[in-house]
């Protein structure tokens, strides 16, 4: 059986009515392709992983699979996974957001997840815009590009989210394309086995909504610019300021060690639980 | 010199409730300061990890609400705690609580409202929003304290509700009920019944997650018990899966309501205090009830027939004990710190059968006997 098959028949629901919600050429697909790929090298069960959601065309990943699933509200998803990884450590607890989800209803629970340190992997999905509701801009929305609430073009300067999680103090933050889909696999593999805050930062594509609103040309067209405009992180450190604008740098950005919430939590037990018995 | 009672203890209700919360097997608690309920936040940051429970400060009400709702569906007992601003911030996750069944605890320490209000002084303005806070048609089940024994009472009673029936169940204190203190001997956890959520006995490829039950309530596996399922506020088939036909919608939306009306009789509770020949009969609950007892025995003194219902469970609204005291007393009178949000209840049910008199207070100071016992005479 081809490992494509194998991975279909283990991971995906059959219980579950397809075809999915994604509109054709969407590159949501890709990552589910390659978060099941990472998941299964990882060698962990199905059982142990959670993966959890929160709204929009993200949103609906959890359901086409074969964990413990759950889908939140609009941009807390983060907060969920928060309380089932500290009521259950022995979980391996996976959140998949958009940009919109995760950069603005969910941007304060994102920033302070990353500085908590909670073991935690999160996988960002930006594809510029807001798909779902049809075309609103986002948080993430470059400077000047069209979107259905801003048809005399985008005012605003959008966060860069991989920097952000980096400067919120995740210890583990990569950034890849649906295009450079190998990439994404060993990317969001790391994410899973690090232990702390992991980020994936994944650049997509709306054709549909964004590519439309701002003549971007098909799926095609867009994942090509995917490829040519992606920079490995380490060809990106030799290049100037100037030379990195408007391109994607791909790859690692931030692999460090810092105290895990969940091992400091049970140090704040021992103490707890001394100072209780030297009281008495 | 007595020995004391090593069990005897002067608590405040924030502090009761917290006892009865770990005995009734509370591991998890996420909250977010404010007053008058951070005595609450900061006696479960101490209390917690002594039992390998788990204490989180999160950023916000709306992450407190997510991460209790997370603990509970990995399988653990959870509660958040907080006052108005905070208890509006909670309501789109509390919704989602009660559409994916997710057993809960929130407490609101109610202050003077709206906004920011009055942080210190009492109120019992958030009557309404505690039942029809979070959007759309949902059950809820709402329990009022009035005696520092009842914040721990009715608090391992609301977790046992909430386990029992896979509903948030909301713990409503007014800031007197939350503060005041009061001798309190705590029982032996042996002396207290605690309920668990019923988990499946099905093996794992048998489990249909939001079947229905003779109870209507379906046993609930965690996250990681070998049990793989789908959790999601959309409205769901009983496989989890998002639905939009009307043939599993309409059945899903009568069953979680059916779930709380079928056990009416174990949710619903009230005290009568000389009702069974009243005249008059003050209805009342929280702090208020307290005064409201006081008054009662002083026109009792002058020679009226008063009586007392006091109301601990808020919602769903007894229409029961209501119905009870109207066999008798033609004129009630419900005094409440507020503009008047259960009187609008009473007068719903009892639908003219009886004279509905208010009594409200918002200034930020509490009601006094004497001003029920002045409305009594008023009214008598």
């Amino acid at each position: 059986m081809p490992e494509v098959t194998q991975l279909i028949y283990k991971y995906l629901r059959h219980d579950k009515k397809f075809p999915h919600v994604w509109c054709p050429g969407c590159g949501t697909g890709i990552v589910l392709g390659a978060l099941i790929r990472a998941i299964d090298r990882t060698g962990y069960e199905k059982d142990d992983i959670v993966l959890v959601s929160g709204i929009g065309c993200s949103g609906r990943m959890p359901v086409y699979v074969d964990f413990n699933t759950l889908h939140t509200t609009h941009g807390r998803a983060l907060t969920f996974a928060t309380g089932i990884k500290l009521a259950n450590p022995n979980l391996t607890v996976i959140v998949i957001m958009g940009d919109g989800d995760a950069m603005a209803i969910g941007g304060n629970h994102f920033i302070h997840a990353a500085r908590r340190n909670i073991d935690l992997t999160a996988i960002i999905i930006n594809n510029s815009i807001y798909g779902m509701t049809g075309g609103q801009y986002s948080p993430t929305t470059p400077y000047g590009m069209s979107a259905t609430t801003a048809p005399y073009v985008h005012i605003e300067q959008e966060f860069k989210i991989s920097e952000l999680a980096v400067t919120a103090g995740a210890v583990f933050v990569g950034r890849g394309t649906v295009y450079h889909a190998k990439l994404l696999d060993s990317l969001i593999q790391k994410a899973i086995l690090k232990k702390g805050f992991g980020v994936v930062e994944v650049i997509s594509h709306c054709h549909v909504q964004y590519g439309k609103q701002n003549r971007l040309g098909s799926a095609v067209d867009m994942m090509k610019r995917q490829r040519d405009n992606a920079v490995p992180v380490q060809q990106a450190k030799r290049m100037k300021p100037e030379e990195l604008e408007g391109k994607i740098v791909t790859g690692v950005l931030t692999d460090k060690e810092l105290p895990i919430y969940q091992d400091e939590y049970n140090k704040v037990r021992e103490r707890a639980k001394e100072r209780a018995a030297s009281a008495t | 010199m007595k020995k004391s009672d090593p069990r005897e203890f002067l608590l405040q209700g924030n502090e009761a409730l917290v006892e009865g919360a770990l005995i009734a097997g509370c591991r998890f608690f996420a909250g977010y300061p404010i007053t008058p309920a951070t005595e609450i936040s900061e006696a479960m940051s101490a209390k917690l990890p002594l039992v390998d429970g788990t204490f989180i400060q999160m950023e916000d009400e709306i992450a407190s609400m997510g991460a209790i709702i997370g603990a509970s569906l990995a399988g653990v007992k959870s509660m958040t705690a907080t006052s108005g601003p905070g208890f509006s911030l909670m309501q789109e996750n509390l919704g989602f609580a009660c559409m994916a069944e997710v057993p809960c605890v929130v407490v609101d320490v109610m202050r003077g409202g709206p906004s920011t209000g009055i942080p210190t002084y009492p109120s019992q303005g958030d009557v309404m929003q505690a039942r029809w806070g979070t959007h759309g048609d949902h059950p809820i089940i709402v329990l009022a304290p009035s005696t520092i024994k009842e914040c721990f009472d009715l608090t391992v009673k609301a977790f046992n509700l909430s386990e029992k029936f896979r509903t948030p169940v909301i713990l409503l204190f007014d800031e007197v009920v939350g503060h005041m203190r009061e001798k309190i001997t705590l029982p032996r956890p042996e002396e207290v019944e605690v309920i668990d959520r019923i988990r499946p006995t099905v093996p794992p490829e048998w489990y249909i997650p939001y079947e229905d039950t003779p109870h209507g309530v379906p046993p609930m596996a965690s996250f990681g018990s070998g049990y793989r399922f789908h959790v999601t506020g959309l409205t769901h088939d009983i496989r989890g899966f998002p639905t939009l036909r009307p043939d599993e919608v309409g059945p899903f939306m009568d069953r979680i309501h059916r779930k709380i009306t079928q056990g009416l009789p174990e949710i619903q509770m009230a005290e009568f205090f000389h009702v069974e020949d009243a005249d008059v009969a003050v209805i009342a609950y929280g702090s208020v009830a307290r005064t409201a007892r006081r008054a009662v025995i002083d026109a009792r003194e002058r020679g009226v027939k008063a009586g007392l219902l006091k109301l601990m469970t808020l919602w769903p609204f007894m229409r029961a004990a209501i119905e009870k005291v109207i066999q008798r007393a033609t004129t009630l009178i419900v005094p409440e710190l507020n503009m008047g949000q259960i009187s609008r209840e009473v007068k719903r049910v009892i639908e003219g059968r009886a004279q509905v008199n208010t009594l409200n207070r918002v200034d930020g100071l509490t009601i006094t006997p004497q001003q029920i016992l002045k409305k009594i005479r008023e009214v008598s």
